[in-house]
């Protein structure tokens, strides 16, 4: 299902297919215990243990086409990484397993037509009018282009019937007074101790210090509609399918 | 004393005077031993035996801290986390820089006078972003531990090897990333390779040959003292126990030691059990895992242990810097000051090892207290419940520092942060992973990003934040926090005017009033800061210098 989905990702964007090859189960299993003997040191159980480096999402800077990936895993990387010298057996189990980690929750997921779902997105869900997709919609609430790399099928599910349990923390809604009494609301995109940077309901930036700031409040809520009920179970697996189609835009 | 044998000894004096002036750059034990008197100088990782990160300097004080200016910035060629922790000798600051380079710069121009590079072995086996903290050095010589688990010595003046001695196998999973202490006339390292089924020890080699003097092994082998709290399997034992567990037992040793001449021990944390987290294949208290170890400098042989985390599962390595104080909360004993990565802060009679003081500093629940020899009650938590702190640790690696000024001790710690933990089965395979299982981050939503070190914070207060914490070492109490929203991995540097410097993930630097902690003076850097700040005077100036990303900054009062 997982290499037919990104075939139909490739195709909705009019892209070559990412993977040049399929990935059998018995690969993707062998290659989830090499990573937990090699691999899961430095790079985390969530493939995110290395700053800037996040191995969920299947899609790498330096490794577009899986050769690429064979290449560098064998060579390593003037930033740390040791070589591995694997057969070709484990190499494709690990390549396997790499294009797939963020796939883990597939199995328990209905998913629909991915053409049906996009057409929904932008029709009865009414999506778009906070979510960006590419260069369409808008800029209120996440950024959906690379979605299908971020987030597994299981918690885009989720997320569609039960929006809080799946915000992002870094994505909480904020809400500012400043000390002359000017009020922003928007979307948190970075904070630390002594600053905050939002992106507000109008698509602007700010990026505000907090010694200028009288009240700061960030929400749990997400403004976000569960769909439970305004969508049927085959709608929802309809946008699921679309929602996991988008990788963003492959160099 | 006559008037002419007084004059006679006072003359003797100034020959040394003299003579130690003319042997300027030579850097003897006994410079090592009085490394504060010479307050101009960073002569070892922490800065003295004691391993207080404290500088005795007072040029730049909480008046003038606001006009800090930058002097100089070096920049690493080599993308990654930056540790290390400079020396600086007489004017001359020596780096380490990824993977295994030594740079020697002028130390107030940062201009290069030498470079030595080493290219650690293709098929090294190292945990954890790879990385080397510092140096030490004795005469001409400073001593650097590599990736691929080789001890080096390298001439201060022109940067050439003088010898290499390999300490252990690359291939079996060893590797060094602490800085050395030199100790009289033998450099002493220990060995990294935690998360691959070593068998950890701290080891003593000649300083002028590279020959091994004496090796102490963190797991004892059968027969030895200890070696009792390696259990053997039960018979009824349905999960995977492993009968030789203790080959392959971890106890590994990533940070530097601490060094008391008069009692002639030298301190050091031991890291976690292997496997970290299934405690089922290694029943017992698994010695001297998670303990601190007092050894005797010259023959290695261990004097007293304190064990922090008996049969340790959370990955709590206890190599935190041991920190020595004097005369401890008014009294005549001298102890060492430690905040763990189980999350309590101890004090410990260094001469003997007797347990004096444990309290938590963060939320703790592995552990509810303590008997009267402190060995922790152990609360373990139910399944798919989060263990606080969780596997990073209230602490970790970072530096704390000791003020004796302000008697406060110093960490950079983790609140509000646990991990949930997964233990399963890990069969030890020659240099591969061998942790057991793995934990993962209380986090608000599931899958949510890990303790990524990007410039955006993406788990947030959701998953914990960092602080500063300043602790009363007589009791532990805590006397001021300085919270911040990301969490840190930053050292600490205090001074003899009061001043705390220290950083974080969000890449400023900050000074902080050292007895209120007050915020005195920030810059932002542009990278998490992971490795402790150091001061240092040239001339009549003096420096404070730490590294932020692939960069080395000083920073400067001008005139």
């Amino acid at each position: 299902m997982w290499a037919a989905l990104t075939i139909l990702a490739a195709a909705l964007l009019g892209q070559a297919p990412l993977h040049d090859s399929q990935y059998s189960d018995a690969d993707i299993s062998y290659g989830a215990t090499l990573y937990a003997s090699k691999c899961v040191a430095c790079h985390g159980t969530q493939g995110d243990g290395i700053g800037g480096v996040n191995l969920r999402s299947g899609n790498f800077r330096n490794a577009v086409i899986d050769r690429d990936l064979e290449r560098f895993i064998r060579a390593g990387s003037p930033a740390g990484m040791p070589a591995f010298a694997l057969d070709n057996a484990e190499m494709a189990g690990i390549i396997a397993y790499l294009r797939n980690m963020n796939a883990f929750d597939n199995a328990t997921v209905k998913t629909g037509d991915a053409v049906r779902g996009r057409a929904l997105m932008d029709g009865k869900g009414a999506c778009m009018q906070c979510h960006r997709i590419g260069a369409t919609g808008s800029r209120v609430a996440p950024d959906l282009s690379e979605i299908g790399s971020a987030r597994s099928a299981g918690s885009l599910q989720r997320s569609l019937v039960d929006p809080n349990s799946q915000m992002m923390p870094i994505n909480r809604p904020v809400r500012i007074v400043k000390k002359d009494g000017t009020i922003i609301n928007g979307r948190r995109l970075n904070e630390d101790t002594y600053t905050v940077q939002i992106i507000d309901d109008h698509e602007r930036l700010h990026s505000l210090q907090k010694a200028d700031v009288r009240e700061l409040t960030i929400s749990t809520t997400s403004p976000m509609p569960s769909y439970k009920s305004t969508l049927s179970e085959g709608e929802i697996a309809d946008v699921l399918a679309y929602l996991l189609s988008l990788k963003g835009q492959q160099p | 004393m006559t008037g002419n044998r007084r004059a006679l000894a006072v003359c003797l004096v100034c020959l040394l005077a003299l003579f130690s002036y003319r042997v300027h750059g030579q850097i003897t034990s006994q410079r090592l031993t009085a490394a504060p008197d010479e307050p101009q100088n960073w002569l070892m990782y922490s800065g003295n035996y004691s391993s207080t990160r404290y500088s005795p300097l007072n040029q730049i004080t909480p008046a003038n801290v606001k006009n800090l200016k930058l002097q100089w910035v070096y920049q690493s060629p080599v993308a990654g986390d930056w540790e290390t922790s400079p020396l600086v000798v007489d004017g001359i600051m020596y780096i380490t820089q990824r993977l295994n380079d030594v740079v020697a710069l002028d130390a107030t121009t940062g201009r290069t006078f030498w470079i030595y590079r080493y290219t650690p072995a293709q098929d090294r086996i190292v945990c954890c972003r790879a990385n080397n903290r510092g140096l030490a050095i004795l005469g001409d010589t400073l001593f650097m531990g590599t990736l691929d688990a080789q001890l080096i010595a390298i001439d201060a003046k022109t940067g050439h090897q003088l010898w290499k001695s390999e300490v252990a196998s690359t291939k079996s999973g060893y590797s060094i990333t602490l800085a050395p202490l030199v100790v009289k006339d033998k450099v002493i390292v220990g060995v990294g390779g935690g998360e691959y089924g070593i068998r950890g020890f701290i080891a003593a080699y000649d300083v002028a040959t590279g020959r091994e003097a004496w090796r102490f092994y963190t797991i004892p082998a059968p027969g030895e003292p200890g070696s009792e709290t390696w259990q053997r399997c039960p018979p009824d034992s349905k999960g995977f126990c492993d009968p030789d567990a203790w080959k392959h037992g971890g106890g590994s040793i990533w940070l530097t030691g601490s060094y008391d001449p008069k009692l002639n021990l030298t301190y050091w944390g031991v890291g976690n059990v292997g496997p970290d987290y299934n405690g089922a294949q290694r029943p017992g208290d698994n010695l001297y895992t998670d303990s601190v170890v007092a050894l005797d400098a010259d023959t290695g042989k261990l004097k007293w242990h304190y064990q922090f985390t008996p049969h340790d599962v959370y990955d709590y390595d206890s190599v935190q810097i041991p920190v020595l104080i004097d005369r401890w909360d008014g009294s005549s004993i001298n102890v060492i000051a430690w905040a763990n990565r189980n999350g309590n802060f101890y004090v410990i009679d260094r001469a003997t090892g007797r347990f004096l003081v444990g309290k938590p500093f963060v939320k703790v629940n592995w552990m509810s207290g303590f008997d009267e020899r402190g060995r922790p009650k152990q609360t373990p938590q139910a399944d798919g419940q989060a263990t606080f702190p969780g596997n990073q640790g209230g602490t970790n690696w970072y530096s704390p520092s000791y003020s004796p000024r302000a008697n406060l001790f110093y960490i950079s710690a983790w609140e509000d942060y646990g991990s949930i933990y997964s233990p399963a089965p890990s069969e030890y395979k020659t240099g591969t992973n061998f942790t057991g299982g793995g934990p993962r981050n209380l986090s608000a939503v599931p899958g949510a990003p890990g303790l990524g070190r990007a410039p955006i914070n993406t788990w947030t207060e959701a998953a914990g934040h960092g602080a500063i914490l300043a602790l009363d070492p007589g009791t532990g109490r805590e006397k001021w926090k300085f919270k911040m929203t990301d969490v840190t991995d930053a050292g600490i540097l205090t001074t003899a005017s009061d001043l705390l410097f220290a950083g974080g993930r969000e890449g400023y630097f900050q000074a902080l009033n050292a007895r209120t902690g007050e915020l005195l003076w920030k810059t932002q850097l542009g990278a998490a800061i992971m490795s402790g700040p150091i001061s240092f005077r040239v001339g009549n100036k003096q420096y404070v210098s730490v590294v932020s990303g692939v960069s080395l900054f000083v920073f400067g009062v001008d005139e």
